[in-house]
């Protein structure tokens, strides 16, 4: 039957705000920096988005503004860790619950307000072929941004002398110092261009998926999107692989419930977390094997030695 | 969250001292703690419109909130601090704020404390709800004569015998126009999570419903309905401005009159503990305005319900009524007591879905 374009469908278009997340927070783990905001960052991108776009009627305008929005929340975090190298778990969660907060209070008076937001847009010629047209092809444009971050991110970090000096920060600080790469230039950037891609992957919630600003509206997405860093490996394209893997779990057990399969309701929620830990389990297993471990610098602020 | 609260907490602290210094000896204070952010457009939302009315019908009340309480000891104290701080009425508007009520209560016997949707009381501590049950019945009639498909989807926020009475109410109310008709749920298992009520109100669009209701806290599904050309029927607050054209109606909450009443009775010294349950003809529950869509022959039928449902000549719940498995559980002219009503377990006949277990 036609369950599974229809799932496949779902799956992109719930794992895309993960996606984006995810996809940000990779770059900046590359470089060395764990950010655990990524929750705070996607409200504050959300909310920003959304106002902009309530004023302005514009969506598009309304994404640059979550881009800024999470990029400046993202920015305290850089100052924090990398400037005063201050513990960077602490100055993450410092933020989440930040973004929450400044969110909410900001966000008060346009709970309740409906927006204009993205329309789905069919991919020329692509969206007429069969099957794969719709699952992949028919979506709001916020999809296509992540489709091309995804290579895009994949042959910058693997493929180009940028993407080098972004891995050699985060894998070992001292030498990259030694060999001349600025390791305060290499990490700002990072962390700031991880909260553009949450700030963008909030306002994705707020202007695509739903079209309507309410407080707390991420419900957890990015501490998913954390967990999906791990899950890939620190590998854009396996990162990918697990945000829609993670959105068609779920985009199932919604419908199964809804034609009325006979499941436990809790243990159908339960699998996109369960699935999320076994294949953690996995990648720590064959972690030698794929290269899939951390950054070797990550969580470690970098001091100059004498 | 946490922050969010420290911060109220600080506002609320402030609020109340400049209140004792400048406020006349006449004025009342009364206090309300939410569980959610008002900004949620949902349960706690409609809470905090009630303030908001309470203080437009008497400007010599002086209201404090504090919003985003999580249950437990931080519950404690922002009840302890409120009672301190002079309120002399104080309203807890969630079920799991219960025990901490009843133990704060018994250390400030002059203060009121009243409690949303609970089931312990004390001297001075009451509880209160409303009969939603009865709203959810009045916008199944409209869901049920509105679809074609004869295929209703039904997004579940938390199963808790409170979601399944005001559900299963819906189902009778589509049934009791179309016996044909099947209602579809899907549970979100979260009170609160926009992008999964979108998700769950696609999934049901998937399988072929024309007509999408909701019971969890925002109008999410209701607007994925309308932008796929489905019927949506929202709850708590009104969900029109997110469904211009689709918009069938919504169950809402109105707590202003009983806010307006509680206190009321507390200034006239009348007030004693009780526990109330406020049907649908005290204006606590009912309907948001009727869409465009629905024909003037239907709001005749919703009108002649509601009167009935007022006067008393019709209940949801009275017999015969059948559950999933078609079991007879409440007979033909039987009208269940509120015991029944409050531990309903079991989903009526008509439900396509499961409850977990």
């Amino acid at each position: 039957m036609a369950l599974v374009p229809v799932l496949l469908e779902a799956a992109v278009r719930a794992g895309t705000p993960i996606l984006l997340a995810a996809l940000g927070e990779l770059l900046a783990e590359r470089a060395g920096v764990l950010n655990l905001g990524v929750e705070g960052m996607m409200l504050v991108g959300a909310l920003a988005g959304f106002i902009v776009s309530q004023q302005s009627g514009g969506p598009w305008i309304g994404v640059l503004a979550a881009a800024i929005a999470g990029l400046m929340l993202s920015g305290v975090h850089a100052f924090l860790s990398v400037s005063l190298r201050a513990n960077q778990v602490g100055s993450g969660l410092a933020l989440a619950i930040f973004g929450m907060g400044l969110s909410g209070l900001f966000g008060k008076p346009f709970v309740g307000v409906p927006a204009e937001g993205f329309a789905p847009i069919a991919v020329p010629w692509l969206a007429e072929v069969p099957l794969l047209g719709r699952m992949f092809f028919q979506h709001d444009p916020l999809v296509y941004v992540a489709y091309l971050l995804v290579p895009s991110l994949w042959v910058l970090v693997y493929r180009t002398r940028l993407g080098l000096k972004v891995r050699a920060v985060g894998e070992h600080p001292r030498s990259a110092d030694a060999l001349g790469i600025s390791v305060v230039v290499v990490r700002y950037s990072c962390v700031l261009a991880g909260g553009l891609m949450a700030g963008i992957g909030g306002a994705y919630l707020s202007l695509a998926y739903t079209q309507l600003w309410v407080d707390n509206m991420t419900a957890g997405r990015g501490w998913i999107a954390l967990a999906m860093v791990i899950f890939g490996g620190w590998d854009p394209v396996r990162t990918a692989l697990g945000a829609y893997l993670f959105g068609g779990v779920q985009a199932l057990q919604l419908r199964l419930q809804a034609v009325g399969v006979t499941v436990p309701t809790y243990l159908l929620m339960m699998t996109p977390y369960a699935f999320t830990i076994l294949a953690l389990i996995a990648a720590s297993a064959s972690r030698a094997r794929w290269r899939l471990g951390p950054p070797t610098a990550l969580g470690t602020a970098y001091t100059r030695g004498e | 969250m946490l922050a969010r609260w420290l911060i109220a907490v600080v506002i609320a602290m402030l609020a109340s001292a400049c209140g004792a210094a400048g406020g006349t000896p006449e004025a009342l204070k009364v206090g309300f703690i939410y569980v959610g952010p008002v900004g949620d457009y949902g349960w706690s939302y409609a809470h905090d419109q009630g303030r908001k009315y309470l203080e437009t019908t008497f400007p010599d009340v002086k209201t404090t909130y504090v919003e985003s309480v999580p249950e437990g000891a931080d519950a404690e104290r922002v009840l302890t601090q409120l009672a301190r701080s002079g309120h002399k009425v104080i309203f807890a508007t969630s079920y799991g704020y219960m025990d901490t009520v009843l133990k704060v209560a018994e250390r400030f016997p002059d203060v009121v404390f009243l409690h949303c949707s609970g089931h312990k009381r004390r001297a001075n501590m009451g509880t209160y709800f409303g009969r939603m049950y009865q709203a959810s019945y009045l916008s199944g009639l409209i869901a049920g004569t509105m679809t074609q498909k004869k295929r209703i989807g039904y997004v579940a926020p938390i199963p808790i015998p409170e979601v399944i009475r005001i559900t299963n109410a819906f189902v009778l109310g589509v049934r009791a126009v179309d016996p044909e008709v099947n209602v579809h749920t899907v549970w979100t298992n979260a009170w609160y999570d926009p992008a999964t009520e979108s998700e769950a109100a696609n999934s049901l669009l998937d399988v072929g419903v024309d007509v999408i209701a909701t019971q969890s806290d925002s109008p999410a599904p209701v607007q994925t309905a309308e932008r796929r050309g489905a019927y949506g029927v929202g709850f708590n607050t009104d969900a029109s401005k997110f469904a211009p054209t689709k918009h069938l109606t919504s169950a809402i909450w109105n707590w202003g009159p009983y806010y307006v009443e509680a206190v009321k009775q507390v200034r006239a010294r009348t007030w004693k503990s009780t526990d109330e349950w406020w049907p649908i003809g005290t204006g606590i529950v009912g309907l948001s305005p009727l869409g465009p869509v629905v024909p003037d022959t239907l709001k005749t039928l919703v009108e002649q319900r509601t009167q009935d449902l007022i006067a008393g000549r019709f209940d949801v719940f009275w017999g015969p009524i059948k559950d999933q498995s078609g079991n007879l559980r409440i007979a033909a002219g039987e009208k269940p007591a509120d015991e029944v009503l409050l531990g309903m377990n079991w989903f009526v006949e008509g439900v396509t879905g499961t409850l977990p277990k």
